[in-house]
């Protein structure tokens, strides 16, 4: 098991994965409508293009980046723009979006296609994945093209494909694995040519052996890319675990990736990628897992950016009596929603039901009887007990003492604790009382 | 097919969605799961203790236990607070009270120990979670110190479950501190026979502190649920016997101390160190929570454990010591830090 890379600490929560690992990506109907909001990256917002009463194609650029840290977005149907104002998020935010009502024609732009990409600049590669609207699609969100556009003083040697998938529930990246390993591999060369990197690696986790197959089988031939078995453990994919695992290289506390000289991408991101430099398409469509307990048919899904969840789990045979909780994402990170007319954004990798019996309450819980094991689990190598505790009673400064800001809201310590504490409740509590 | 979804909508309207922070999924490690598991694992020592002191260990134990839960009940009732009795924590409270007192106590010591263990050093400091010190202990503490005649006479114990012997002796550890090692093998022949009956737990002590292969057992089953770690019992287990080692050697003539000639597994198999290291120094909210730090707990213990033992005016220290330890386990807490990820990072360039 030598060659079996992981990090410190973690957890192992059941996986459940097999309720849609087997599902091969299929094609979601055309939305009648969709809604797109103006932010669904880190970063400042994009600002609108379009008015009330455009007609707008499939591709089309709706709202432009406004800085150095942010993303346009584009309209992923044919049809007409009837609404630009602010709408639900799965966030939990209401958000400025761009409401376009389809006209079944499904007519796109023309896309600019390169095929010979690979003698493309390293700035042209940068500037077609930020006209693009790229951003990481594993959740975070971050603008690819900043992640590649790395300052002077921190030479990148190393990029590195995550593939780990550690959420429950989630296939959407193992499907991509499986079904496209060609084009994620493309793209991490991609990737690699912008940043004059000559080392790249994939990691992924090990209860995906289609996926690992795949992926070797795919770099067969060229020896400066490696594909990793990681441990199946909760939260290997957080970048810096998975740099841990991969390049035995710690991310500095409040550090990033490129400190250490790495950049990671996530599977899907890798995908966006080719798919912009080669043929020229935006990321106006991502594939998401509709899973869970809750759903009648759990699947993997193309779905275009903007398209309502209410109408996605509708294809997936809707919801199963006793579904009480819907979370845009996974089940330690996601969001729960409370209302299913939120759009499918960039960052949207599953959306997941959860029945009755599976749901936990939370509001009952007791005081920290100091048993330690949130210390053993967190990934960050913080004091999440102590952390609550400092929240609880108001020292938020004291948290901060103790790493409050390093913390990444994992939800290890949670999913551990006996006293069934809201840890991260009480972080993110913290976290909004006193500046970094 | 719009209209469909419509329709579904309103009814979730009706029916609507739970929200609430990540994470979504929980382990399945309850508080509860966690203190029953732990008088689960008293269930052996229990058994050992009436097999050798008879119904005594019934009455007395059984005293306990319904006084640590009645009181704890009573007063959340009177205080009009969430009543926590069946986490299982006041009923370990009693068990733990009751391996710790001698078989043949009058029926008002569990009852006042129980009352101090549950009322005072549990309730009045905001309930499990927020005590200070061990509260079994304390409640030990507290009756040996206003009973103390009480609190010291010890049974010879009888096997086969039958009854309390009439006779009382010392503990062997008493017998140590009295008349040296020596007497002590008088008393029970040569070293193997001592040994082996410590080791079952043929000899006078409290209920539950004589029989190391009932607790080990007990031990055992804590480990492979992973509710305790190797840190405190295994520091305290090591000082002792490493000081037991160096310092608990006696000329049998003359009584002076001869270095590194005591016999370490008579102090590590006699009195409450087992009990003590296994069920009492692992409690967690009394000790620290971080590794580093528990060891450190360990090792205090061990040390003061030993100096009660061989200079103190008890013949035993481990609860003293115990709760001693607990006083620093705040301090010890905020001197030990974990290091954070990345926190080495910053050399490595
Ligand atoms: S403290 Fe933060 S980083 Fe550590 S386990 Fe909890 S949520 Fe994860
Ligand atoms: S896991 Fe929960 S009860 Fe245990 S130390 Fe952490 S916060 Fe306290």
């Amino acid at each position: 098991m030598a060659d079996i890379a992981t990090f410190e600490r973690g957890i192992h929560p059941r996986y459940h994965k097999e309720l849609a690992s087997g599902k091969p990506i299929t094609q979601a109907s055309l939305p009648q409508r969709i809604v797109v909001p103006v932010s669904q990256h880190i970063g400042a917002p994009a600002k609108p293009e379009v008015n009330i009463g455009d007609e707008v194609k499939k591709g089309q650029l709706i709202g432009s980046a406004t800085g150095f840290v942010s993303s346009p977005i584009h309209s992923s149907i044919s049809g007409k723009v009837i609404a630009i104002a602010d709408f639900p998020t799965s966030a939990g935010k209401m958000v400025q979006s761009i409401v376009i009502e389809g006209d079944g024609k499904d007519e796109a732009v023309e896309f600019k296609e390169n095929p010979d990409y690979m003698s493309l600049s390293s700035d042209e590669i940068r500037n077609i994945i930020k006209d693009a609207g790229i951003v990481g699609m594993g959740g975070a969100a971050f603008p690819t093209n900043v992640k590649l556009s790395p300052p002077k003083e921190k030479p990148v040697d190393t990029v590195i494909i995550n593939g780990a998938e550690c959420e429950p529930y989630l296939t959407a990246d193992h499907r991509l694995m499986v079904e496209r390993s060609k084009e994620v591999i493309e793209g991490l060369k991609i990737i690699m040519k912008s940043l004059g990197v000559k080392e790249g690696h994939i990691g992924i986790e090990e209860n995906k052996p289609d996926a690992i197959e795949a992926m070797r089988f795919a770099v067969s031939g060229g020896s400066n890319i490696k594909v990793w078995p990681l441990e199946i453990k909760y939260p290997q994919g957080a970048e810096k675990m998975l740099i841990k695992a991969i390049k035995d290289r710690e991310v500095p506390c409040k550090g990033l990736p490129m400190d250490v000289g790495v950049v990671v991408q996530n599977v899907g991101t890798a995908v966006a990628v080719y798919e912009a430099v080669r043929f020229g398409k935006p990321l106006i469509e991502r594939v998401v897992t509709v899973t869970g307990k809750g759903v009648n048919e759990p699947k993997n899904m193309m779905v275009r950016i903007g398209t309502l969840m209410s109408e996605v789990i509708e294809q997936c045979g809707g919801l199963v009596e006793g579904a009480v909780k819907v979370i845009s994402g996974g089940p330690m990170m996601g969001f729960a929603q409370w209302t299913l007319d939120v759009p499918v954004v960039k960052g949207t990798s599953g959306i997941l039901v959860l029945t009755e019996d599976e749901y936990v309450a939370s509001d009952d819980y007791s005081a920290c009887i100091r048993c330690g094991s949130c210390i053993d689990v967190c990934p960050m190598g913080l004091n999440p007990s102590i952390l609550s505790i400092y929240a609880e009673k108001g020292f938020f400064e004291d948290a901060k003492e103790n790493g409050l800001f390093d913390c990444f809201e994992c939800g290890s310590c949670a999913f551990v604790c006996p006293a069934k504490r809201p840890m991260v409740q009480f972080i993110r509590l913290a976290k909004s009382q006193v500046k970094p | 097919m719009i209209i469909v979804r419509e329709e579904k909508l309103v009814e979730k309207k009706e029916h609507p969605l739970i929200v609430s922070v990540s994470p979504h999924v929980r382990g399945e490690e309850t508080v509860s799961r966690i203190m029953w598991s732990v008088n689960l694992a008293l269930l052996p020592v229990f058994i050992m203790s009436v097999y050798y002191f008879g119904p005594r260990a019934v009455y007395v134990t059984g005293l306990c236990v319904l006084a640590c839960v009645l009181s704890e009940y009573a007063f959340q009732k009177w205080l009009r607070r969430k009543v926590t009795i069946s986490d299982g924590s006041a009923f370990l409270t009693g068990l733990l009270l009751g391996m710790n007192l001698p078989p043949g106590v009058p029926f008002y010591i569990p009852l006042v120990g129980s009352v101090v263990a549950i009322i005072i050093t549990k309730q009045l400091f905001g309930g499990l979670g927020y005590t200070i010190f061990n509260p079994a202990l304390i409640g030990r503490a507290f009756v040996l110190i206003s009973f103390p005649k009480l609190m010291t006479i010890w049974y010879k114990p009888t096997s086969a479950f039958v009854g309390l012997d009439a006779t009382t002796t010392a503990t062997p550890l008493g017998i140590l501190k009295e008349g040296g090692l020596g007497q002590l093998l008088e008393i029970f022949g040569d070293k193997m026979h001592l040994y082996e009956k410590l080791f079952l737990g043929n000899t006078a002590g409290s209920l539950g502190e004589t029989s190391a292969i009932a607790l080990l057992i007990g031990a055992g089953y804590l480990f492979y649920k992973r509710y305790i770690t190797w840190h405190i019992p295994l520091s305290f287990l090591a000082t002792v016997g490493v000081l037991a080692w160096i310092f608990g050697g006696k000329d049998i003539e003359t009584g002076k101390l001869i270095f590194f000639a005591g016999d370490p597994l008579i102090h590590l198999l006699s009195g409450g160190l087992i009990l003590g290291a296994f069920f009492m120094a692992t409690d967690y909210v009394t000790v620290p929570t971080l590794r580093k730090g528990q060891i450190i707990f360990g090792v205090g213990c061990g040390l003061i454990t030993m100096l009660i033992r061989l200079k103190g005016g008890f013949p035993e220290g481990v609860m003293f010591a115990i709760l001693l330890m607990n006083c620093f386990s705040p301090l010890i807490d905020r001197q030990v830090r974990t290091k954070p990820f990345g926190a080495v990072g910053e050399k490595k360039k």
